[in-house]
């Protein structure tokens, strides 16, 4: 476990928590991404600072700092979009400056819109330029994605995808990694074509999970470092290294043996 | 495939005989043996005793025992519907319902949307099914008759929306019900405590000393023991039948080392890991948690996150397996010191005198068949408790 310095403890008794929404995990907690709040709340705990987990099952609240969104099966994706868009709900929350990071299903129903059971539409909470359709196939399998966000650059970006959804960026909407191998965001048209998850001002939206805090610890200091609203100092967590190394050398030796067509 | 080369054969080699068939994410292959051993009270059931719970996994077991009068056969939820097409069962039993897989077998509620759509094709059959898990319940209500089983706590998490309206089900103090439909908790038929106390149809009370540990498998055995009186058999005689297994398949087997022994745990998604968890709290060895996420675990081990792996602080553990890293990962943010060895057995060897292992399915294959070769070579090839 990472030691903590004196300076940080002392930092505890005068600053408030951080206060980390885990936005609907009965509905959107199908693929472990309750873990990206877990690995926030720890990674501001080592260092220090006072960090804590609200868990929200209705209404979203506005006064938390970052809200996490995770996968969950169609069904349930639409009653968590239909909950979330009760007022002030998420959009109260990004107004004031909120950091919000939804994975998969989560960052389906921020978008414009986004195809539900059976193909139907469904409008979204429209945080984030984009829509969804249904792909003809499943994306299933290891992503690996080189960050286009310049805070993440050196850093690749590696997690499991397991969708249906195909995203089309808009104008307002930036993508969040080029796809190295694997699907991502899936779209054939314009810039959801080759790339991964999407970036509009403190929004996130991914489709890696892993849960991809615990694989990426660049993308969740970042997200951090948004909400205080200050550098962090790094953190070493050796556990996750190891990790990141034995995922990103599968990644190369799987392509080694089976290139791409 | 030997159903791919005859699709009758199933239905050909079930006619003439009774046939249960167990499904569920959890549970299945400790309740299809404890049903098999309560069925052979009043008759002699072919079983697929080796766990393979796909369509060969049942024609295995059913060409290799063609002097048996009953089935009873185990069968992964995806293949569930077409066998209760092909083999008309007198009995489904029902476990329990959450993801498990989910890259392989897809989402879990299209699972249970098939099951239901088998079930009320297949009038005449009897489905013994959970009352606590709603999404058991809204497959089984298909079924023209129902015996349901509350057990004293479940797994209802990704039963939160109702597969019937899209509604919310909201769990209350002691039952269940969708805030928008009429889908609500059966009143129960069977009954079992937390300590073991069953109660059944016209008054019928029995307490469960059971060999294997766990809630889970108090559970389990009320299923067997449900599905076996509704086949004929007497309640005591079924529950004398279940209590007597002590391991199932390996599962729960301790397996003498040279410097002390090894315990064999298979948990291969939350929920099994939440009644594993508890079995590895009732002891005091050292915990070696074991990884694959190979093809037939699902590749994606993501779930780790939804174990509260928390439990294990102050305990001595492992993390092991093909995806060690990933274990190392949850439990650093866990804060449960560990070391990481790749190889479980090696691991269980260094980490001393009493040691679980929990393992998920391919990992759990591995190590049952190494250490059963090692335990022969030992001549020390017996039950930890001495007895047979």
């Amino acid at each position: 476990m990472p030691a903590r310095g004196r300076d940080s403890v002392n930092r505890m008794s005068t600053e408030s928590a951080v206060r980390i929404a885990s936005v609907s995990p009965d509905l959107l907690g199908t693929y472990g991404d309750r873990g990206n709040a877990e690995v926030l709340r720890q990674r501001l705990r080592w260092r220090g600072r006072r960090a804590e987990i609200v868990t929200v099952t209705g209404t979203v609240p506005t006064g938390c700092d970052i809200y996490v969104l995770g996968g969950g099966e169609d069904s349930a994706q639409v009653l968590a979009a239909q909950r979330a868009a009760r007022p002030p709900g998420l959009r109260g929350a990004v107004e004031r400056g909120a950091v919000v990071l939804a994975v998969c299903a989560g960052l389906q129903i921020l978008g414009e819109r986004f195809a539900g059971p059976d193909g139907t539409d469904h409008a979204g909470l429209g945080l984030l330029d984009v829509t969804t359709t249904r792909r003809a196939r499943r994306a299933v399998g290891e992503v690996v994605a080189t960050p286009l966000v310049p805070e993440l650059a050196g850093a690749p970006l590696t997690g499991f995808e397991n969708h249906g959804g195909a995203t089309r960026l808009g104008r307002a909407a930036r993508p969040l990694a080029r796809v190295e191998s694997g699907v991502g965001n899936g779209s054939t048209q314009g810039s959801g074509r080759g790339t991964e998850g999407v970036v509009a001002g403190r929004v996130v939206g991914t489709y890696l999970h892993g849960p991809v805090l615990a694989r990426n610890p660049a993308l969740a200091d970042l997200l951090l470092e948004w909400a205080v609203g200050e550098p962090l100092p790094p953190l070493r967590v050796p556990a996750v290294e190891q990790l990141r190394e034995r995922r990103l050398r599968a990644r190369r030796r799987r392509r080694l043996i089976r290139p791409a067509p | 495939m030997a159903l791919a080369l005859d699709p009758g054969l199933l239905a050909e080699l079930t006619t003439a005989r009774r046939v249960a068939l167990v499904s569920g994410t959890n549970g299945k292959s400790t309740t299809t043996a404890m049903l098999a051993a309560a069925f052979a009270v009043r008759s002699r059931p072919a079983w697929n005793r080796t766990g393979a719970n796909m369509v060969d996994g049942a024609l295995a077991a059913l060409l290799d025992h063609p002097d048996a009068d009953s089935a009873v056969l185990e069968i992964d939820e995806g293949y569930l519907p077409g066998v209760v097409a092909q083999t008309r069962p007198a009995f489904v039993v029902l476990l329990n319902m959450s993801r498990d897989q989910l890259d392989r077998v897809g989402e879990v509620a299209s699972v249970v949307r098939r099951i239901r759509a088998a079930l009320l094709e297949s009038p005449g059959t009897t489905v013994i099914a959970n009352a606590g898990d709603p999404l058991v319940v809204a497959a089984a209500q298909a079924a023209e008759h129902r015996i349901w089983i509350a057990p004293p706590r479940t797994w209802r998490h990704d039963g939160v929306t109702c597969l019937l309206c899209g509604g919310h089900i909201d769990p209350v103090a002691t039952t269940w019900g969708c805030t928008d439909c009429a889908l609500r908790e059966p009143a129960p038929t069977w009954t079992v405590t937390e300590d073991g106390h069953l109660t059944g149809p016209d008054g019928y009370r029995r307490t469960l000393g059971l060999r294997l540990p766990g809630t889970a498998n108090l559970v389990n055995a009320s299923f067997a023991v449900a599905a076996a009186t509704a086949y004929g058999v007497a309640p005591d005689r079924a529950v004398d039948a279940v209590t007597g297994l002590d391991e199932i398949a390996g599962r729960y087997r301790s397996f003498r080392r040279a410097d002390g022994e090894t315990r064999l745990l298979l948990a291969k998604n939350p929920a099994g890991w939440a009644e594993t968890l508890a079995v590895i709290e009732a002891s005091e060895g050292a915990v070696v948690i074991a990884v694959n996420a190979r093809e037939a675990d699902g590749r994606d081990p993501s779930w780790l996150w939804d174990v509260p792996f928390e439990r294990l602080r102050g305990r001595r553990v492992t993390a092991s397996g093909d995806r060690a890293a990933d274990v190392a990962v949850r439990l650093a943010y866990a804060e449960v010191d560990h070391e990481v060895e790749a190889d479980p057995v090696a691991a269980a060897r260094r980490l001393g005198v009493r040691v679980d292992v929990a393992a998920d399915y391919t990992a759990f294959l591995g190590l049952r068949a190494r250490l059963a070769r090692t335990a022969t070579e030992n001549r020390t090839c017996l039950p930890a408790d001495g007895t047979r």
